[in-house]
């Protein structure tokens, strides 16, 4: 109990170190949860993707175009359940900065391949009717303030001019990690406009979305699709929407390794940080712990008594990290909109921080403990003089 | 019982490597302290005191010789059987004091039972026993920084006391204190010898406190002068 208190009084000894240390652990973890959080966002895209799901696209890349006609004979291949033509519309609301995913489906054959965008049956009608309706999830019209029934007007970056729609539903995300920031509207009003205005882009699909009847045979469908336009003026690239949507990360990799790195290098940072206080607090009491030898105090009650003085240390900056980690992050992604579907602190992120403040206290207190263990006593107790 | 020696060094020697060279401090030293005695141990700054203090106490290690103290060789023990030795035979009283500045009195006075066998419940008695003899009950709640010297060297005594040592050894208990404090120490100490009959070994510089003690010795360049054989040089 003594020893408790020790330790415990010990870590406040010295108020203003103390207290900056415990700042620079909190500010530590607080970057290192914020990071990981960015890093488990941008992934979560990808966790949320069917396995019962392919995306069919041009072989040469995204940016080749495919023939309408290949929707027909994806669909005659064995297996295939549904599949409808998509396009990345890429348009611009009012300003760059408002960004959001926008795409061109046809609508039945879409909504009904993608069960987690959750709309009531009157909104699905209205939505399929209505040739220049458009749904959009629950984020991104909470963002900008839109209703069912208000018009939106976008400015094609692809697809130049502006082009009007008419919000039909407003999704919400079956899963917890569902985008809900996602815009899609009918391919007939994107393709009957290019029909009349730029032929050549008429009748071009910029990739097929399909699903399979069986996940487990999705593979054998994707090398159908590929092998029935082998040798054809556009050969394809069938992958599962997991792979695609990775191929998508894959681009920003770099990114995200130095997100990574940095993360890790905060953390040794204030390690460094952290073992100097342990290091300078145990050199002032090197003397006191010598006292304690003297009256018979071994190794175990020293080394109990600096490592847990580190780990109060730690403690507490990583339970004031962590605290502050959620309204830091509820504060970043309403500043990032709606860059990331999801902005969620994990459950993991939490243990990697806990993890990251143990191994601190740890790492911080072992050089000291070995040092005020193996001092001999005589020459602890003359530091005093 | 009285006359029996409670402390028997035999040829003790002690050096320490400095460098490349060597230091003798202690060369051959050779005591035998009483049951129930007060000695003082004098001499030059860098004469080997301490040393012999602390070789006396368990803390240093001799390079040959042997230390019994009752009955009990404490040359050939490991480190830790030293230190659980140390925590039921030896109180120590230092110059500085040397409390735990974030400690109460009473808990500095209750930190070495931590190591001692005694069950937890006897605690209470020990330690406020101790601070009784002492006379500082009513500073029992105090941290040392809110005690003058004086006051935190009869803490420090308390805290030598509450584990019942055979032996109490002080390096220079009054090396920091103004002539009253020093002189209160030194009765408290006269009196734990006289009516506790408890075996005190103090090194001095200071002719008045060796004055206190029924035995001097007298340590210069390593050698020992025992009062009985001869006066110091
Ligand atoms: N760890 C050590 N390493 C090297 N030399 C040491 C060490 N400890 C003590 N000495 C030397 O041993 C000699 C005796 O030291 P000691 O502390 O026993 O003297 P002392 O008589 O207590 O002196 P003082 O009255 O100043 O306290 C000194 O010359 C000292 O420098
Ligand atoms: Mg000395």
């Amino acid at each position: 109990m003594l020893i408790l208190k020790l330790l415990l009084r010990n870590a406040f000894r010295h108020k203003l170190r103390s207290f900056l240390t415990i700042l620079g652990i909190t500010i530590a973890i607080l970057a290192f949860g914020l990071l990981r959080t960015v890093l488990t966002a941008w992934y979560s895209g990808i966790d949320a993707s069917s396995a019962s799901r392919l995306v069919t696209r041009n072989a040469i890349s995204l940016a080749h175009p495919m023939p309408l006609s290949y929707k027909e004979k994806i669909r005659m291949i064995d297996g295939v359940k549904a599949v409808t033509p998509g396009w990345w519309f890429g348009g611009i609301y009012k300003d760059r900065k408002n960004f959001f995913p926008n795409f061109a489906y046809e609508p039945a054959t879409f909504l009904e391949m993608c069960p987690e965008f959750l709309l009531t049956p009157v909104e699905k009608m209205a939505f399929i009717k209505d040739r220049k309706g458009c749904v959009v999830g629950r984020k991104t019209a909470a963002r900008f303030g839109w209703k069912v029934g208000d018009t939106v007007t976008l400015d094609g970056t692809i697809f130049t001019g502006k082009w009007d729609f008419t919000i039909r539903g407003i999704y919400k995300g079956r899963d917890k990690n569902t985008d809900e920031t996602q815009f899609f509207f009918q391919y007939d009003y994107l393709n009957e406009k290019m029909k009349k205005t730029v032929k050549p882009r008429a009748d071009q699909v910029g990739f097929f979305f399909i699903s399979v009847k069986d996940p487990d045979k999705a593979t054998d469908v994707a090398i159908a699709v590929d092998k029935l336009f082998k040798n054809s003026y556009a050969e394809t690239l069938t992958e599962s929407e997991k792979l695609f949507a990775l191929h998508f990360i894959s681009m920003m990799e770099a990114i995200i390794v130095a997100i990574q790195i940095v993360s890790y290098i905060i953390i040794i940072i204030i390690m460094a940080v952290m073992a100097n206080t342990m290091a300078m607090t145990t050199r002032e009491r090197i003397g006191e712990y010598a006292v304690m030898k003297t009256m018979g105090f071994g190794g175990r009650h020293i080394a109990t008594i600096i490592f847990g003085e580190s780990f109060v240390i730690s403690a507490l900056g990583c339970i004031l990290g962590i605290a502050l980690t959620f309204p830091a992050a509820s504060i970043f992604s309403r500043t990032v909109g709606s860059t990331f579907p999801e902005f969620i602190i994990q459950p993991k992120t939490i243990y990697l921080d806990i993890a990251a403040a143990l191994i601190i206290a740890f790492i911080s207190a072992l050089f000291p403990t070995w040092q005020a263990i193996n001092i001999r006593i005589a020459d602890g107790l003359r530091r005093i003089q | 019982m009285m006359n029996d020696p409670i402390v028997e060094i035999r040829n003790i020697k002690k050096s320490y490597q400095r460098g490349s060279y060597v230091i003798p401090v202690l060369q051959d030293i050779n005591l035998d302290i009483k049951n129930g005695e007060f000695m003082a141990l004098m001499g030059p700054s860098g004469s080997g005191k301490s040393t012999l203090l602390n070789l006396i106490a368990g803390i240093d290690k001799a390079d040959s010789g042997t230390i019994r103290i009752e009955d009990t060789e404490i040359t050939t023990m490991s480190e830790t059987e030293l230190a659980l030795w140390r925590a039921s035979h030896v109180g120590f009283i230092f110059q500085f004091y040397n409390l735990i500045p974030v400690l109460t009195a009473y808990e500095n006075v209750e930190l070495p039972l931590h190591v001692t066998s005694l069950p937890r419940r006897a605690w209470r008695t020990h330690v406020e026993m101790a601070l009784r003899i002492v006379n500082l009950t009513h500073r029992a709640d105090h941290y040392p920084n809110q005690l003058s010297g004086g006051e935190q060297q009869r803490v420090a005594i308390a805290r030598a006391l509450v584990t019942d040592p055979t032996i109490l050894v002080a390096d220079e208990p009054t090396g920091d204190l103004d002539r009253t404090s020093a002189e209160e120490i030194l009765d408290l100490l006269e009196r734990l010898n006289a009516e506790s009959k408890m075996t005190i070994i103090m090194v001095t510089h200071d002719p008045r406190a060796a004055g206190k003690a029924h035995i001097i010795s007298h340590l210069d360049k390593g050698i020992l002068y025992n009062a009985d054989t001869q006066a110091a040089p």
